[in-house]
Parts: C-alpha cells; structure tokens; sequence
C-alpha cells in the first residue's frame, strides 16, 4: 500500500480508504439486456441457490453470493458478464442511443463494448479496438457468449487509427477511451496491482494515454461525447492527460452524476494546476461505494 | 467439430487487377452478400436471400428476423450478420455476430446465433430435460427420441419460465450429438 501514500493529500477519508483497499471485492455481474431481462436472470441464480442483492445506481448491476458466476446456465447462455460495479460507469456516462456509431479504442476483453452494445439496443455500430492481439480473442469471445451483433472489433494502436475500414462512416457519434494504466484502484481484486505503480510509472503512460485521446476528439463529430476513464488514481494519468487535451482547444468539460457516490477532480497537484473545469470530472474510492478505484471525464467535442 | 473461426489458409490475392479481383472471395476482409442469386458476382457464395430463407425453412423463425441486418461473407462460406448499413469491403477482425457456414452439403448455423435468435424458433428444435441439457452442455452425445427432421437443431431447456437455447445438436440415427464448442462447454 506504500505507492498510495503520495494521495494522502487529495482522498477524503484516508483512513478508510486505506482500509478499503485491504477488502477484498465483492463478486457483481451485470444483467445483458441484449438476451435477457434483470427478473428473469434473478429467477435463474435464485433457482442455482445464489442469493442476488440489487445496487441502488444500475439496476442491472447485481451482487451475487457466489464467488463462479461463470458456472451458472445465465453465464451459459450469455444472460450475465462477470463485470466490476465501478467499471459499468463509463458506458453509462457515454450514453449512447440506438443506432449511433462508437467507438471503444481500448476495448479488450470487452466487458465495457458489449455494455454499450446493450445500451444501443445492439442497433448501430460498436468499433471495438484493442492494440493487443492476444486479449483479442477474450474480446470476440465476450461479444459472441454475449449475443452481440453491433460490434466489429478491429486490431489497431488507437493512436493512429482511422475510419477507412468503414466505408461511408465520416465520424464516431461518440467514443470511449478506457486508457491503459497502472491501475492502482484494481488493487482490491489483485494484490499485485500496486507493484511498478508511483509518479514515474505514471508519467511514463500520459503520452500514450494523452494521444489515444487525442485521437478519439479527432475521429468524433463536433457535438459528439468523448469519455476518458482509468482504473487509477494516479492524476499524471487522470487529470493531467484531460487537461492537456482541453489545452488543445476542440472540447469542453462536461458535468454528470452516476448516482454512485464520487469525488470531484483535482485542480492541482504537486506543483502542477489544472484547468478549473477540471472539477466536472469524478473520482471513485473504494470506501465510497465499496468497488474499485476508478476515474471519468465527459467530453463534448467542440470542433 | 466446433464453430470457432479458425481462419483460412487461402492465399492473399490483392496483387489481382480488374474485374477477376472481385470475383473472387478473399479472406482478410468481409464482403456483403449479393441480394438475389441473380446478382451474384463471388463464385460460391450464397445470396442474402438464400441464407434467410433456409433459417426460415429450417428453423421457422419469422420472415423478418434479419431485415435490420446487412449479411457478410469471411473466409469461405462462414456468413455474419451487422444491424448496420455499410459498403464493403470490410477489412477487420470480426464484424457483427456469425449466422451459419455455408458453401457445404448441409449449412451449419453457429452457436452464438442459436442461442441469439433460436428463441423464435418453432420448428426443428428440441427441449432437453434439465439432466439431459446438463450433460448437452458438457459435450456428451446420447440417445434421443425424435420424430422429426435429421440434421442441425437446436438444442433447449426450461429456464426462468421460458424455452431457452443452449446451442446446436447434430441428430442423427437416433442420437444427439453436442455441436457445442470446447470452450463453451462447461460441467454445471
């Protein structure tokens, strides 16, 4: 837990977020609206002897008494993905509607492309990148067990991808960068999590996570959302890489509220500021919602 | 035998010029299907209006299940479908959900598609007692009582208060062998 000492000055609560962290996670899944409904995979876990408790902010978010979902007939048939509360947030801030075209440049293994997939009613088009080959296939795996049909999953760096493989399409109506990190807020679920993580781990993944980004504002439509999230608590890979982004000048800030419990975005740290915007962006601690660590950005494309 | 995408060995011919290129079926890329027989350009390949009608005639699903999709080809004969409008060609890893195989003696729908839109089905499909689905899932062929076609059906059970597919089953000479891929099986 030493690497989390430098956040001492910007985590409310250190005590208990410390104390958090040392928990291990509880096991939750998310409800695939694309083939089933929320009653009917309670029906099918309470029938295997699995006790099923509901989270207040996504009603298709549930806890479940059982350390295997994946053993159970709604995991068989696609009616369930094991998914980590905290990691259904950034679909949800995406928001995209039926029909759009979206793009998921760090997608693999997919539990988040197959959640906007179902938020579209799996009408549109999913572009779900990933730059490593071999977390591919745990990508087209989810999207087939998940019966969803609105995905094509591309094997690009996402910082130079393009549109050319899709004939006709001009832009993204909205993208997800859900950014490589050092993912210190997985900490929960995996101890090692913290090894190699400090400032200069951090500072050695910006560029690339400033540059994905960057990418996304350029391949999404003016008026078109762009969210930012890490699994991390770092601010070098957080806040820092959405204020470089805004210093490019083609998108704003955007607030928005989950309904979970979250902090706001830092405005300064160390000997850095950021822009005051910066606020609109969320925090999530694991002492607040008892999930992992996570952060989120909402951006309108401006230009 | 499982419906995983294995890939083709077949050779990469963009080095072709005029109208020979596209006449033929390339692997790295998905290309839509022609509408009719009549507009068939690609030898082999089979007509979107071939591919709806023997899902409607094997499995009587209904006549519009596919209108909102557009139908692709990759590698020989396996056949996708994309709730979405697009030219081709396409050249990525995977684009939308795979239907079936094609371009054989008797097509073979894909596990992902049964389980996606063999609810609807109302003909050639068969409802396993909970033991039996049970031991489908885990990959065991067994004897089974069936009056009806033989060939590919799909396979369901009970669940949650409605007739669920698991995947497909090959039925022959009264027996039901699981077509459920390796990594799909699972001991429940």
């Amino acid at each position: 837990m030493d690497a989390l000492a430098r956040y001492e000055p910007i985590i409310p609560e250190f005590d208990a977020f410390l104390e958090a962290c040392e928990r291990h996670l509880p096991t939750t899944v998310r409800v695939n609206s694309i083939k089933a409904t929320r009653d009917r995979v309670v029906d099918a876990l309470e029938a295997e002897g699995i006790d099923v408790y509901g989270r207040d902010w996504n009603s298709d978010v549930l806890g479940v008494a059982t350390g295997k979902p994946g053993k159970t007939w709604p995991y068989v048939h696609g009616w369930i993905h094991g998914q980590e509360e905290v990691s259904a947030v950034p679909p949800a801030i995406l928001d995209p509607q039926p029909g759009e075209v979206v793009w998921d440049s760090c997608a693999a293994p997919g539990g988040k492309t197959t959640q906007i997939a179902a938020a579209m009613d799996d009408e549109g088009l999913v572009v779900a990148n990933d730059d490593n080959l071999g977390r591919l296939s745990a990508l087209r795996a989810n999207c087939d067990r998940l019966g969803v049909t609105s995905a094509a999953v591309t094997n690009t760096d996402a910082r130079r991808a393009t549109l050319d493989p899709f004939p006709g399409v001009d832009a993204f109506d909205r993208a997800l960068v859900d950014a490589p990190c050092t993912c210190e807020g997985t900490v929960r679920k995996n101890a090692d999590a913290l090894e190699g993580a400090g400032a200069s781990a951090s500072r050695n993944l910006a560029a690339l996570q400033s540059d994905i980004l960057e990418r996304a504002i350029e391949l999404t439509r003016e008026g078109g959302t762009v969210v930012y999230s890490t699994c991390t608590f770092a601010p070098e890979e957080n806040e820092a890489v959405v204020d470089d982004a805004l210093a490019d000048g083609d998108c704003r800030l955007l607030e928005f509220d989950t309904g979970l419990e979250s902090s706001p975005g830092i405005t300064e740290w160390n000997d850095e500021t950021y822009d005051d915007s910066l606020t609109k962006t969320r925090r999530y601690y694991p002492h607040q919602n008892d999930t992992g660590g996570f952060f989120a950005a909402k951006l309108e494309v401006t230009a | 035998m499982t419906d995983d995408d294995s890939g083709s060995s077949e050779s990469d011919d963009r080095g072709d010029s005029g109208i020979d290129y596209f006449r033929r079926n390339r692997s790295g890329q998905f290309d839509r299907l022609p509408e009719t027989e009549g507009d068939r350009m690609v030898e082999g390949r089979p007509s979107r209006e071939a591919v709806v009608d023997w899902w409607v005639d094997r499995f009587a699903v209904p006549e519009d299940t596919f209108a909102d999709y557009t139908l692709w080809e990759k590698g020989k004969g396996k056949v996708w479908a994309l709730p979405y409008d697009l030219e081709g060609p396409v050249p990525v890893e995977a684009l939308g959900l795979k239907l079936l195989r094609t371009r054989q003696e008797h097509w073979k729908p894909t596990t992902d598609a049964v389980q996606r839109f063999g609810r609807a089905a109302e003909q050639n499909v068969v409802v396993l007692e909970e033991d039996r689905a049970r031991r489908f899932l885990a990959g065991d062929d067994q004897e089974l009582d069936w009056d009806g076609d033989w060939g590919y059906l799909v396979v369901a059970h009970e669940l949650a208060g409605g007739v669920e597919p698991i995947g497909v089953g090959l039925y022959t000479y009264g027996e039901l062998t699981s077509m459920v891929p390796k990594g799909r099986r699972r001991d429940l």
